[in-house]
């Protein structure tokens, strides 16, 4: 049987997070009533002139540094005609055979191309009508095109949460898939491993989340492989992923001629990317989540894994840090976040969580100083959580002190043991195992407090010594 | 010097424009439009003649940059007003003939 390779590419859409649109004053706003934020420009009304919003190249810019990018001195944007009720002048502007930067690098994927154009306006599809709102038209986006470098879901899977993050880190898109803020195409063909040229590609369209981009993939191999197996051809068309039957399907679009006349919009002048502006734009941009995952490595020493679930998020990886600054354990820092507070919460939401990272800081303070136990350190943990209350706080009015004095503890120790002779003979016979049946009683009878290893260590003298 | 062979307008053409810019056209348009532009384009074919081997395609004939905007918000059309002079609507979305594309 021959085995096959997948050739995938990405293109991605990102809509920029500036205030007004494009080409006119428009809010952005997503939340906004259908076609309140619409001008003559955004609705193609004859006479209007488009004028650029140098925030949005600002923005392209940054992401085209970011991935390496040439940056093309002058651009151009183009008309790319054609009719469809969502787009109302008829043409989208975009940028055609000079775009604003070419060939750069994600990790190990090559970046083809990065344009800026117009989004289009969004239709709603009834049983008799269609509506059309033209607020989403005119959002500035940019398209990132990546080489066909990727050869597996995986692969891809992985290019596009590095594509995410870079996005929010540089506070130029949100990245939300859901609605629309961030948008994946795939192209994907497949080929017997002893081939060299590409096999024909399938484009398929619409997909909402990183996992099913995987999914599609996925199946869209299968498929692609059946067909070749079948002595068949793939077709060349663009397919759609259905989420609820998890399998792609052929748009079936009348010959759709993909013929959009691209001319130069006589409206818009070249635009210009002085030195002096690249050099500003440079400056402006901090550290990404990769550069940061490999100091968190270097610096505190954690895990790649650990290092990586930790700078998904940029507000994350800035909590994390400011634990680390109060408590100065890293490591403690890290497990308490990653298996504790994002239990309770997720990495977007960190900054809205009732325990800052000061509290979190002073509690594995606690911890380490063995004011408090592991186990009672849990129990503040989620008083903190519901109350938003400091550690210190909590510990006091609880007093929930972890109690080292060996004279109380021994007391206990006395107690439990006086109560459960039967299992001291046990023990003392030779079944050593119930050494964590006392120390639990022990610990109960403490109510948690009890300093684990002074248990031990009087437990273990109470025991072996079998003179009492 | 290159010159390209005078391009000819046909009826394939105009049929296949037609379709981008979703015209119906009879058969008798088809022929006026085919013949009109045909002798349209032959004016263009003049320009053929000029050596532009070594010439940076022309963009734009203003010579200065693009211009920009900040980015802020400005007033935007009063919707009321603006939907008034939309065909059909209803609560506030343009209504149009349903559109078909997905199969």
């Amino acid at each position: 049987m021959t085995s096959y390779e997948a050739v995938i590419g990405l293109e991605v859409h990102a809509q920029l997070k500036t205030k007004s649109k494009i080409f006119c004053g428009c809010s952005t706003e997503f939340n906004a009533k259908e076609n309140e934020n619409t001008c003559p420009v955004c609705t193609g009304m004859p006479g209007s002139l488009p004028v650029l919003n140098k925030k949005a190249v600002e923005f392209a810019l940054k992401m085209a540094m970011a991935t390496q990018c040439t940056i093309h001195e002058k651009s151009i944007f183009a008309r790319k005609n054609y009719f469809y009720p969502d787009l109302p002048k008829g043409y989208q502007i975009s940028q055609y055979d000079k775009p604003l930067a070419v060939q750069g690098k994600v990790g190990k994927v090559r970046i083809h191309r990065i344009h800026m154009e117009e989004d289009a306006g969004k239709n709603i599809h009834g049983t008799v009508s269609s509506y059309v709102n033209l607020n989403r038209a005119g959002i500035p986006l940019i398209e990132i095109v990546s080489e066909p470098d990727m050869r597996s879901s995986q692969e891809a899977g992985e290019y596009l949460r590095e594509l995410r993050s870079m996005l929010r880190y540089l506070d130029i898109c949100d990245g939300n898939m859901e609605e629309g803020s961030f948008r994946c195409d795939v192209n994907i063909s497949i080929r017997p491993l002893t081939q060299k040229e590409y096999g024909t590609r399938a484009e398929i369209k619409n997909i909402n989340s990183f996992r099913f981009v995987e999914k599609a993939i996925e199946y869209e191999i299968e498929r692609q492989k059946e067909v070749l197996e079948s002595g068949k051809r793939v077709v060349q068309e663009t397919r759609l992923w259905d989420s609820e039957k998890n399998q792609t399907f052929s748009m079936r679009s009348k010959e759709e001629a993909h013929d959009y006349r691209y001319f130069p919009d006589p409206d818009l002048l070249p635009l210009q990317i002085p030195n002096t502006w690249i050099e500003d734009v440079k400056k402006s941009i901090p550290e990404l989540g990769a550069q940061k995952k490999e100091r968190f490595m270097n610096q505190y020493g954690l895990t790649e894994y650990d290092a990586g679930l930790l700078v998904q998020e940029k507000e994350l990886a800035q909590y994390f840090e400011e634990v680390v600054q109060i408590c100065q354990q890293p490591k403690l820092a890290s497990n308490w976040i990653l298996s504790e507070l994002l239990r309770e919460t997720t990495a977007t939401q960190i900054a809205a969580s009732p325990i800052s990272s000061k509290h979190l800081g002073e509690l594995i303070k606690l911890i380490q100083k063995g004011t408090i136990s592991g186990k009672i350190a849990k129990t503040i943990f989620e008083k903190m959580w519901n109350s938003g209350q400091s550690p210190k706080t909590i510990v006091e009015k609880e007093g929930l002190v972890q109690v080292s004095d060996e004279n109380v503890i021994r007391q206990w120790v006395e107690e439990v043991l006086k109560n459960n002779q039967k299992f001291v003979d046990e023990y003392r016979a030779g079944r050593t195992k119930l050494l964590g049946f006392f120390v639990g009683e022990i610990m109960k009878k403490s109510q948690g407090k009890a300093n684990p290893a002074t248990i031990h260590e009087i437990l273990k003298k109470k025991l072996d010594s079998k003179g009492e | 010097m290159v010159i390209k062979k005078f391009m000819h307008i046909t009826k394939e053409l105009v049929e296949h424009l037609a379709k981008l810019a979703l015209l119906e056209l009879t058969e008798e348009e088809v022929t006026r439009y085919t013949r009109e532009l045909d002798s349209l384009i032959g004016y263009f074919e003049k320009l053929n003649e000029l050596n532009t081997t070594h010439i940076e395609p022309t963009y734009q004939v203003v010579p200065e940059a693009i211009v920009f905007r900040e980015d802020s918000v400005q007033e935007s059309f009063k919707r009321e007003e603006w939907l008034k002079v939309v065909p059909q609507q209803e609560e506030g979305a343009i209504k149009v003939p349903k559109i078909i594309d997905v199969g």
